[in-house]
């Protein structure tokens, strides 16, 4: 999403797609690192719901963000399914716990659309922008706004 | 020479790191004159150590620092000759100049301003040294030094000078050289061609010896005709040394099928023929008009400056080119290599310079690569934990073959992390110099005469533990002066010494590192100090307190002895943050204090930040680390143990002593308090000021050492979490930082039904 606004409109961006809640949601597969497995994750005292922990990534401490808890639909029944997207946001690296991971697309910056401003839903603010593949809406997430650097000072 | 830029900003770089170096040998060598300890050696050394500095200064055109260092180098060099005598005023003056050479050079490097002004005043308190007893034997000398401090200059300028004001000294008036090598050096344009340079040549030269170089450039051409890509120069050079001739040659070996070389013994006698160039004479190799003036001059300044005019004249005059007779030919020589890179430039005298000190051979490495080091060890101590786990779980038998090699396994593992700890640590010496200076500077602040005197200054600490050490310390150092040390008519009336001594010393003790500052002075007042923190309110008034007591009130916020606010300490912000910084490296803090004869304070540190001994516990299904220094006991509640306090406090009895309870997985919001603690283990953690709390905890699994690793900032911080670790089947545990956990507590151990508890 970095150099979005550098390109063309013309140019092609691709897009990780995956499944939050009954939602589709969307991510600059450049900003992905790894896509994995879950695994239990250690709590962490006073952390705010959405965290859901840590994780040992070869070494490194990962903290897990529950993308749906976050966005307001409610902390994610975890299963084997589920997977842990690890995203770079420039600062940090973080995992994000989603339902599923459904596919990569490849689409034109052009066919981008702004999202609508309705200021009574809250969590508008974590979308950038609209794409329709397919007559379904796929929601491309604003990483910076969801991810808990922000909000851990409030909580 | 190809790409200019980046070789240059590792050379700087590196010229940098040997400053660092330099600073330090020269303010060891200070410390041992002011110790009246000193010889001709250990002038040597301060002068060289300044020397070095100045050369590599020069050659990267800093000014400031070339011309600071040229004044403090022409009077250490008067000391070397004996024409000055380093006493007690001057070393101390040769002390700020050390300071001043750190910060110019710390300016340099950083790109920031230094103190102009403070650098004025002992640039003159130099002179006046220097204009009491010198002479020109210190101006000579320091001539003779010059030609290292100029060379960067040539070789960037060199492609725009004409090579033409040279000259002054053509090869016929040399004169006959009695007692030393005449070498006659003509190179090919094909010695250009290959990268090699006459510059790099002649210093190796003039590194065996008394060197003398004339450059004959009457081979060039009028500038029109002037072919840049052919050689017109060459060098007649009078060396003398005590090496033999195998050695000149020895330096032209890379480049002897590229020049024509003559070397004529100062033994043999005889004539040689004229030497000529084996190619037509052409272009000026960049280097040298300058060379001369390196030789002779001065200042590199003055040099850029005569480059820059010998633009403006007319290019060379046609002269021919005057046969030199020469005792006899000895032959064409060998070449040798390119010195290599610049780099030459600063090192040669800070070679000599560490031969001086002993040097041990070392390697300079990366911080970072270091760190990763450190990180893979952390890795496979995790590895090899999960190894002996599964393979514990497979429930082989203990003297299969798997078992023996894990073993050995596990015995190299620590032995490798031990190994490469040990490369993190760094001798604290850089930091207790730094110290010197702070004492000298605060101490002149306040007209107190103290000097430091350091002790077990080669003992080896976790590199960041000496970093964050730096902020404490000082901060300590100042107090010791400010407040320790008694004013100089105060200790003559107390019949000691007027110069106050404060003494740092560092040394391993059972697994630790102790520093402790020390200080000579009055000891601490402590009906004063008791009395100012009545005024304060730290403690009431009829409060019963130990001297111990008192002396740890000084760690208290806010605290402050001082009558007046000095320009050094006294705002009440000193010791509680010294006490917060060692507690944050996992150290502890202590004062010991007898009236009359001083005060110490003694900071004891784990000799690592990278792995901890902790107690792996479990509570409320979550595993976590405790760092065991934490921990005092460990106890199992018995009824009688426990006693009601508040309506939702329980306090446990041990020994004589009352101690809060406090639940581990509630304070941590894991679950909701216990309805009964009887038979719950409990951790008994030291506080700061000595008392104690009780941590449950559901059980204890283990006591081991654990790797540690930071959380992300992404967490800003978590109360009461200090670090994580990786626990050998790849979880994350969390360990706790219990005294934060104390500190922060609520204190409920009780939810439900208050009465019933009262009434038990």
């Amino acid at each position: 999403m970095i150099d979005m606004e550098e390109k063309a409109l013309t140019a092609e961006i691709k897009l990780l797609t995956f499944q939050v809640g009954k939602q589709e949601y969307a991510l600059d597969i450049m900003s992905v690192r790894e896509i994995r497995g879950w695994s239990k994750a250690t709590s962490l005292p006073h952390a705010p719901a959405f965290v859901r922990g840590v994780i040992n990534l070869r070494g490194t401490v990962l903290t897990i963000v529950d993308i749906a808890d976050r966005l307001g639909m409610g902390r994610t029944e975890t299963n084997e399914r589920n997977v842990i997207i690890v995203v770079h946001t420039g600062k940090e690296t973080v995992g994000l716990l989603v339902d599923a991971v459904s596919d990569i697309l490849a689409i034109k910056k052009s066919d981008l659309q702004a999202p609508p401003e309705m200021s009574v839903d809250n969590n508008q603010t974590f979308v950038n922008a609209l794409i329709i593949v397919e007559e379904r809406m796929i929601r491309i997430l604003a990483l910076a706004a969801a991810l808990p650097s922000d909000t851990m000072e409030v909580a | 020479m190809s790409d200019e830029e980046d070789p240059m900003i590792e050379i700087k770089a590196s010229f940098f790191v040997e400053c660092e170096e330099l600073l330090e040998s020269l303010q060891d060598g200070l410390q041992i004159m002011d110790d009246g300890e000193g010889d001709t050696e250990t002038i040597n050394i301060v002068f060289r150590a300044v020397h070095s500095i100045k050369g590599g200064a020069g050659a990267f055109g800093l000014d400031k620092l070339v011309r600071f260092a040229h004044q403090f180098e022409s009077v250490l060099d008067g000391v070397r000759s004996d024409t000055i005598t380093a006493d007690r005023s001057a070393i101390s003056v040769f002390f700020q100049s050390g300071d001043i050479l750190a910060d110019l050079v710390r300016s340099a490097r950083d790109d920031t301003d230094s103190d102009e002004d403070r650098t004025k005043t002992v640039l003159k308190e130099l002179e006046a040294i220097l204009g009491h007893n010198s002479n020109e034997v210190v101006e000579e000398e320091v001539a003779d030094f010059q030609p290292m401090v100029l060379s960067m200059d040539f070789g960037l300028d060199d492609t725009v000078n004409e090579p033409q004001d040279v000259p002054e000294h053509p090869p016929t008036d040399l004169p006959a050289f009695e007692d030393g090598f005449t070498i006659n050096f003509v190179p090919d344009s094909a010695l250009y061609v290959s990268g090699n340079e006459p510059l790099h040549l002649l210093r190796l030269l003039r590194e065996m010896g008394q060197l003398n170089v004339y450059c004959d450039t009457s081979k060039i051409p009028p500038l029109a005709d002037l072919d840049v890509e052919k050689s017109y120069l060459s060098w007649a050079i009078q060396l003398t040394t005590d090496e033999d001739q195998d050695a000149i040659r020895e330096v032209f070996d890379f480049v002897a099928d590229l020049c024509t070389l003559t070397i004529v013994s100062p033994e043999s006698g005889g004539s040689i023929p004229p030497i000529s160039p084996p190619t037509p004479p052409t272009t000026p190799p960049p280097t040298l008009p300058a060379l001369d003036d390196v030789l002779t001059n001065e200042a590199s300044k003055d040099i850029v400056t005569d480059s820059v005019a010998s633009l403006s004249t007319p290019p060379a005059p046609e002269g021919a080119v005057e046969t030199v007779d020469y005792p006899k030919n000895i032959e064409v020589a060998p070449s040798m290599a390119p010195v290599t890179a610049a780099k030459s430039n600063a090192s040669p005298d800070a070679q000599t310079a560490s031969k001086a000190t002993k040097p041990r051979p070392t390697v300079r490495v990366d911080l970072e690569r270091i760190d990763r080091l450190v990180n893979l060890v952390g890795e496979l101590v995790i590895n090899q934990a999960m190894i002996s786990q599964s393979v514990q779980e497979a429930d082989l038998s203990t003297n299969s073959a798997v078992s023996d090699g894990l073993d050995e396994f596990m015995q190299l593992t620590r032995d490798i992390q031990d190994s490469v700890m040990m490369i993190r640590a760094q001798p604290v010496k850089s930091l207790f110099q730094r110290m010197s200076r702070i004492v000298r500077e605060s101490s002149a602040l306040i007209s107190k005469s103290v000097r430091l005197k350091t002790e077990g200054d080669a003992t080896e600490v976790d590199k960041t533990v000496i970093e964050r050490l730096a902020d404490p310390l000082t901060h300590m150092i100042r107090n010791a002066v400010d407040h320790g040390v008694e004013t100089p008519s105060d200790r003559l009336a107390a019949g000691k010494p007027e110069e106050g001594v404060v003494t740092l010393s560092a040394g391993h003790r059972s697994g630790r590192v102790i520093i402790e500052v020390t200080d000579d002075g009055a000891g601490i007042n402590r009906p004063r100090v008791l009395q100012i923190a009545i005024e304060k309110g730290l403690v009431t008034e009829n409060a019963q307190i130990t001297d111990s007591e008192i002396d740890n009130l000084l760690f208290m916020p806010g605290f402050s002895t001082a009558n007046e606010v000095s320009d050094l300490s006294g705002r009440g912000v000193g010791m509680d943050v010294v006490k917060s910084a060692i507690l944050a490296l996992g150290g502890r803090v202590t004062i010991q204090s007898e009236p009359g004869f001083g005060t110490t304070f003694t900071i004891s540190l784990p000799l690592t930040l990278a792995v901890l001994d902790g107690m792996v516990i479990d509570v409320a299904q979550q595993t976590l680390v405790v760092p065991l220094n934490t921990i005092t006991e460990t106890l199992t509640l018995a009824q009688d143990d426990i006693r009601a306090l508040g309506p939702l406090t329980n306090v446990i009895k041990v020994r004589d002593t009352f101690v809060p309870l406090l639940d581990l997985g509630a304070e941590l919001g894991y679950r909701l308090p216990m309805d009964s603690y009887i038979g719950a283990i409990v951790l008994l953690i030291a506080r700061e000021d000595g008392s104690h709390a009780a941590l449950v905890v559901d059980a204890i699994q283990d006591q081991r050492q654990v790797v540690i690793k930071g959380l992300q900032d992404t967490f800003g911080r978590v109360p009461g979490v200090a670090a994580a670790t990786i626990l050998g089947d790849g979880k994350i545990a969390l360990i706790l930082d219990p005294v934060d956990i104390v500190a922060n507590a609520g204190g409920r151990t009780r939810s439900v039904q208050p009465n019933l508890q009262l009434a038990g």
